[in-house]
């Protein structure tokens, strides 16, 4: 039997044109399916892909093969094993990653976002409801509202999915029974209440026997649907709405082709935008009109949320990537502290006071993250104390950027409120956040401009100020010759200061201990400092073991171009350590030390030092001198 | 109420945003133009992209030298159509070796193709090669990222692919390191070929049914394309009415018998067709279940 909302077979035969006609007015939905293995959720996109006819004879046959030789149902098809996809996952019988599926019925092409549903994998189900407009969310009628289902309410709520489905599966199981149905669908609900999910759709199905999927099923007279299908059919997607909210236009390449034309391509976020349009290029709020929408077919009399276009603007205004063209009238605020949720994606635990790359639209900032104000139990909902997030940490945290976004609320919009963190070492994504709001600190504390500046005061000295930041083990030498060169440069006439890592922890950091966060607050106090005294005009001297290269990076970053020298005192541990000169190795070997670099703790080897000191092959003297050569040559 | 914006709208602005998303941060990318009915929406996608620009970078055509004397027509036509560089690169060795797929087997894929591909990309210095793959060709496909990671020596680990949420993608990778980005991930068979036809898109005349001189070997129907068809004792080729849903090397590109000489009748074929689009492909099935997968990790596309 050809069910009706599926491929009508006849129409293709008789009058493929009328058919292929009909077909180019499909609109597209993307959903995620939330729920376990056991849940029955592999079989049931199995069920979809096999009733909207996306699976093939040859396809049919393996899946038949496959289903006898290592299925879970018997001689009877097991669709589970049509979606399930890398060999090694498939041997263990679980799917371990976001997979793509794609069907289409007669109204509607469906994107498939399949996620696991194991407590492990909340970074895959983040990532899959990412870009979904509805969540299906699986439960097995036989239990019941789980932990878990707790957890994938909980989930799609926070990436901002407005419409959620209830399947009660495999009602086959319990007899069909309406009092089942009801059970469960009355304690989701009071549940989903408390976590802000006002309205969602229950429906009881079997994605094995194929209850209610495409049409309500003869099994569940007392259910008046909709079917599954049908439901996911008529869903209003949200693209009105999207087209209501104010314009909006993340500028992702500038498109110069010859002197005359300058366009600004992207993807409309929100809105309309028609030629003649009052705009505000943000950030630097400068205002223009839309002189034309320029496409491959000809220009646009108007684009929307979701079309992919390219401006050209009446005034010749700076603007490039990472910019946003909004409407005049309503631009959306720029900050650089916010607080946000972060959902923590990597193995590394997230590191507070360290930059990371954060990516937003098409901006890419420095920014640090604080301890979290509290991290999430996904499970219970509770708020914890936190000084972390670990791999799948759920937590809300403060954060600022070195230098303003333009953003909105992710609750008012997904693209200008949703980011990505990046570890600056290994380009990994760590992280994915939604902003919540800016703290608004940053336009209440302005830049006190001065009348004197860093020149003038450098000129005063007659000399370039610039930063000697000293890395290596603990008693590789650094202080000692540190010391040296500081004595050569006074003798020099040149004006100078020399921070040491033993003397700045008696003061400044006296509060700071010796865990990784306390030693990233440590250098980057010590930066700041550093900074200040540069700015004096002075050459600033630092001698700290500073063994992770994400802080001597950002301590770089924040200094001019060329003014930051990386001098890593190379010495081996094993010498470092025969030497022992304040004996901590000792201690450190007997346990006495935590944390202690080179032991317990690890140290990141500069990669590109400018001044590079073997101490096993010169004196500390010679290194003076080479030094000196090297900073004023 | 209707939506603004049908599927193949939103596919398209989708595809146009990361191949756009790309050029913030390649150093030298590429497109990997393979000639199918898949890399010529691609290429029609990135003409669009960057229009009234021409797409900002090379074609990089990775030949065997056994493709469909067809495919080399349509290549060179849309090449000088679109105002971009067309590299074609053969291996070499392969030349020199005289491999070709009647004696060689996998061999002549591993060397033409796998190993063709990866110098060409050395070869050059590309750090970003668009590729035209999609998630529905193959299971282990659907979970590959539109943004996929190579290490220096071209591997693929399935491991170390980077989450992709929203639509944000991190294209920042070390010195030595590439990515492979597939632009139209999302689109299925019937997807390309709805564009196809929307678009006006021109593609390979093999596509469509016409008579060609074929023979039935191992339960694939190949196409005699020149005299390098080595003809077994008892072959001689048959003129049938056939068409290719994929198109590859003449020698491992089965033929589907067809009657269908228009767009419409080809994707009515496909709508009413039972079996699966790659299945006229030899490379899937060396190796059982899970050779994509590997070859993947050997470097394949």
């Amino acid at each position: 039997m050809t069910d009706p909302v599926y491929v009508t077979d006849a129409l293709i035969a008789e009058d493929i044109d009328a058919y292929l006609a009909q077909h180019q007015q499909k609109s597209l939905l993307r959903f995620i399916t939330c729920g376990s293995v056991d849940d029955g959720k592999s079989t049931l996109i199995g069920r979809l892909l096999y009733d909207s006819k996306m699976i093939f004879e040859d396809q049919l046959a393996a899946l038949e093969a496959d289903s006898k030789r290592v299925g879970t149902q018997g001689q009877e098809i097991d669709f589970a094993l049509l979606v399930d996809g890398l060999a090694a996952e498939r041997e263990q019988g679980i799917t371990i990653d976001v997979a793509y599926r794609f069907f289409t019925t007669e109204k509607r092409k469906f994107i498939v976002a399949d996620t696991p549903g194991h407590e492990q994998y909340t970074r895959n189900m983040v990532t899959g409801a990412s870009t979904a407009d509805l969540a299906v969310i699986l439960i097995d009628a036989r239990k019941g509202v789980l932990t878990q289902t707790r957890r994938h309410s909980f989930l799609a709520h926070l990436l901002g999915i407005r419409h959620i489905v209830l399947a009660v599966n495999k009602m086959d199981l319990v007899g069909y029974d309406k009092a089942v149905f009801d059970r469960i669908t009355l304690a989701y609900r009071a549940f989903a209440s408390e976590i802000g999910i006002t309205n969602f759709t229950a429906i009881p199905i079997s994605g094995f026997k194929g209850d209610n999927i495409t049409a309500l099923s003869d099994n569940t007279p007392w259910f008046k649907g909709p079917a599954l299908i049908e439901h996911l059919e008529n869903v209003e997607i949200g693209a009105a709405a999207d087209e209501a909210k104010p314009f909006r236009l993340p500028v992702q390449w500038v498109n110069r082709p010859n002197l005359d034309f300058r366009g600004f391509s992207g993807q409309l976020a929100s809105g309309k935008v028609r030629p003649g349009d009052a705009v505000r290029i943000l950030p630097s709020g400068k205002t223009t009109t839309v002189d034309r929408i320029v496409t491959l077919d000809g220009d646009l009399d108007e684009a929307v949320a979701g079309q992919s276009v390219t401006l050209t603007l009446a005034d010749e205004v700076d603007c490039s990537r990472g910019d946003v063209i909004a409407a005049a009238d309503a631009p959306p605020e720029a900050a650089d502290q916010f607080e946000a949720t972060l959902v923590w994606m990597a193995d590394e635990a997230m590191i507070a006071g360290r930059a990371y790359w954060l990516k937003l639209a098409t901006q890419s900032v420095s920014a640090t993250i604080q301890q979290p104000k509290y991290e999430i139990n996904v499970n219970t909902l509770d708020h914890l104390a936190a000084k972390t997030l670990d791999l799948n940490g759920i937590g809300v945290v403060e954060l600022s950027t070195d230098k303003p976004i333009t953003f909105e609320a992710y609750g008012d919009n997904r693209t200008l409120g949703g980011f990505i963190l990046i570890d600056k070492l290994t380009n990994a994504t760590v992280a994915a956040g939604m902003l919540h709001f800016s703290l608004r600190r940053a336009q209440n504390v302005h830049w006190q401009a001065t009348d004197i500046d860093r020149d003038m005061r450098a000129n005063l000295k007659n000399q370039r100020p610039a930063l000697l930041w000293f890395t290596g083990l603990s008693g590789s030498g650094k202080s000692t010759i540190a010391n040296l060169v500081e004595k050569k440069l006074h003798r020099m006439n040149r004006h100078s200061f020399l921070l040491d890592g033993d003397n700045v922890r008696h003061g400044l950091n006296r509060d700071l201990g010796f865990t990784e966060a306390d030693r990233i607050e440590n250098i980057r106090r010590v930066g700041e400092v550093a900074k200040l005294m540069s700015d004096a005009g002075l050459i600033v001297i630092t001698a700290f073991i500073s063994p992770f290269r994400a802080e001597r990076e950002m301590v770089r970053g924040m200094l001019p171009e060329g003014e930051f020298i990386e001098v890593f005192i190379d010495t081996p541990l094993a010498e470092a350590e025969r030497r022992d000169v304040k004996g901590l190795y000792k201690k450190a070997r007997a346990g006495q030390l935590k944390n202690f670099t080179g032991i317990d703790s690890p140290y990141e080897a500069p990669e590109n030092p400018e001044i590079r000191i073997d101490t096993t092959a010169m004196t500390p003297e010679e290194a003076a001198d080479l030094i000196i050569d090297r900073l004023l040559g | 109420m209707t939506d603004t914006l049908t599927h193949l709208d939103r596919l398209e602005a989708e595809s146009i945003h990361i191949m756009r998303e790309v050029m913030a941060d390649a150093a030298k990318p590429v497109m990997l133009y393979s000639v199918g009915k898949d890399s010529a929406v691609m290429l029609h996608l990135a003409r669009k992209a960057f229009y009234p620009s021409p797409p900002p970078f090379p074609l990089l055509h990775v030949d065997t030298t056994w493709k469909f004397k067809a495919m080399y027509e349509l290549r060179d036509r849309m090449a000088a159509e679109s105002g971009m560089e067309l590299i074609v690169y053969q291996n070499p060795e392969a030349k020199e070796r005289g491999i070709n797929p009647f004696d060689h087997g996998p061999l002549h894929t591993d060397m033409w193709k796998t190993e063709g591909l990866k110098q060409a990309l050395d070869l050059h210095g590309f750090d970003v090669a668009f590729g035209g793959a999609r998630r529905d060709e193959e299971k282990s496909r659907a979970k590959e990222r539109i943004f996929s990671f190579r290490t220096a020596s071209h591997g693929w680990d399935p491991k170390k692919q980077r989450p992709e949420l929203w639509n944000l993608y991190n294209a920042r990778k070390a010195k030595g390191e590439s990515i492979r980005v597939f632009p139209i991930s999302n689109w299925t068979e019937l997807d390309i070929w709805q564009y196809i036809a929307r678009e006006n898109i021109p593609i390979v005349p093999l596509y469509f049914a016409a008579p060609r001189p074929t023979v039935e070997r191992d339960g694939l129907l190949l196409m005699v394309d020149d005299d390098r068809f080595p003809l077994l004792p008892g072959e001689t080729p048959v003129e049938r009415s056939v068409r290719f849903r994929t198109l590859g090397c003449y020698p491992l590109t089965g033929a589907v018998e067809s009657g269908a000489t228009t767009l419409s009748e080809v994707i009515q074929e496909m709508l009413l067709t039972t079996t699966s689009e790659r299945q006229g492909r030899i490379i899937d099935k060396d190796g059982g279940d899970a050779s994509m997968e590997k070859k993947k990790q050997e470097g394949y596309f």
